[in-house]
């Protein structure tokens, strides 16, 4: 049952992946983050049950990530706006002026 | 024997059901053209992980991930739609090389993933963990023994953060 729930966590990681290597709308890079780091959770709380040495560890660790993750999307979410706000455009493509 | 037999014939019904609720919801927030309809299908994707956090046994978790989750970080996302493109369509795939190449680079990690999870020997030793009982309870002892100076630091990230955000965010003065 544990590699079931690790491919299930592989295949929502490389999904989130995916969308943020090729969307462009900014919104959407963040929510594909978040699809990976909810992979993560599945993964620690899976073995937190079935693992060599099962214990409650797993959960709380998933606690942490859950909520610096919601610390990282509110903080990113502002970086948006404020960045919408000066160029007037949420496409990933536009903010490049530490390439150039 | 036959407790055991269903149960585990259970977990295996739930996981699949759980699984198909995230996947769709997945590959549709990939596939959907307008931005809020895509937040709705991870909102989907979401409650399907709380799910699959109750068949696992770690309903204080499932609650948690519901409530920041599929309440706060997908209102959160809706904020940062609103703000930024309203009437936001993904427009058509300007790039192909580009949307290939990243698709080929997410199967290729997939297939070393599935590899190694299919090749790994997980020692089935000891038993899996019974914690269902008070689930809620022993989290919140182990938070406060074991693991209270990490939670103390927690609290004051999540401060700061929510206090730059709103920095951030805020209008500048002229």
């Amino acid at each position: 049952m544990l590699s079931s729930y690790l491919t299930m966590a592989a295949i929502l990681f490389c999904i989130g992946l995916y969308g943020a290597l090729s969307k462009r709308n900014a919104v959407i890079v963040l929510m594909s983050v978040e699809l990976m780091l909810n992979a993560v959770n599945l993964n620690l709380v899976a073995f937190s049950k079935y693992g060599a040495v099962p214990s409650l560890d797993g959960q709380i660790f998933s606690l942490f990530t859950i909520s610096v993750a919601a610390a990282e999307v509110a903080v990113g979410v502002a970086i948006l706006i404020a960045l919408f706000r000066s160029r007037g455009t949420a496409n990933v493509d536009e903010f490049d002026e530490m390439r150039r | 024997m036959g407790g055991f037999y269903i149960d585990w014939f259970g977990e295996l019904v739930a996981f699949f059901a759980f699984a198909v609720v995230m996947i769709v919801g997945a590959v549709l927030m990939l596939t959907l053209t307008k931005v809020v309809h895509m937040v709705v299908s991870l909102a989907a994707v979401f409650l399907g992980l709380g799910g699959m956090f109750v068949v696992l046994e770690a309903e204080f978790v499932a609650f948690v991930q519901i409530l920041i989750y599929s309440g706060a970080v997908t209102i959160l996302l809706l904020f940062g739609i609103m703000m930024t493109d309203h009437q936001a369509v993904q427009h058509e795939p300007t790039r192909p090389v580009h949307e290939i190449v990243s698709a080929v680079a997410a199967i290729v990690l997939f297939g070393i993933l599935f590899y190694a999870i299919r090749t790994t020997e997980f020692e089935p030793s000891a038993p899996p963990l019974q914690a269902g009982v008070d689930n809620a309870m022993e989290i919140g002892k182990q938070l406060y023994t074991q693991h209270v100076i990490p939670f103390e630091l927690v609290s004051v990230l999540l401060t700061v953060a929510f206090i730059g955000a709103i920095v951030i965010a805020k209008k500048e003065a002229e």
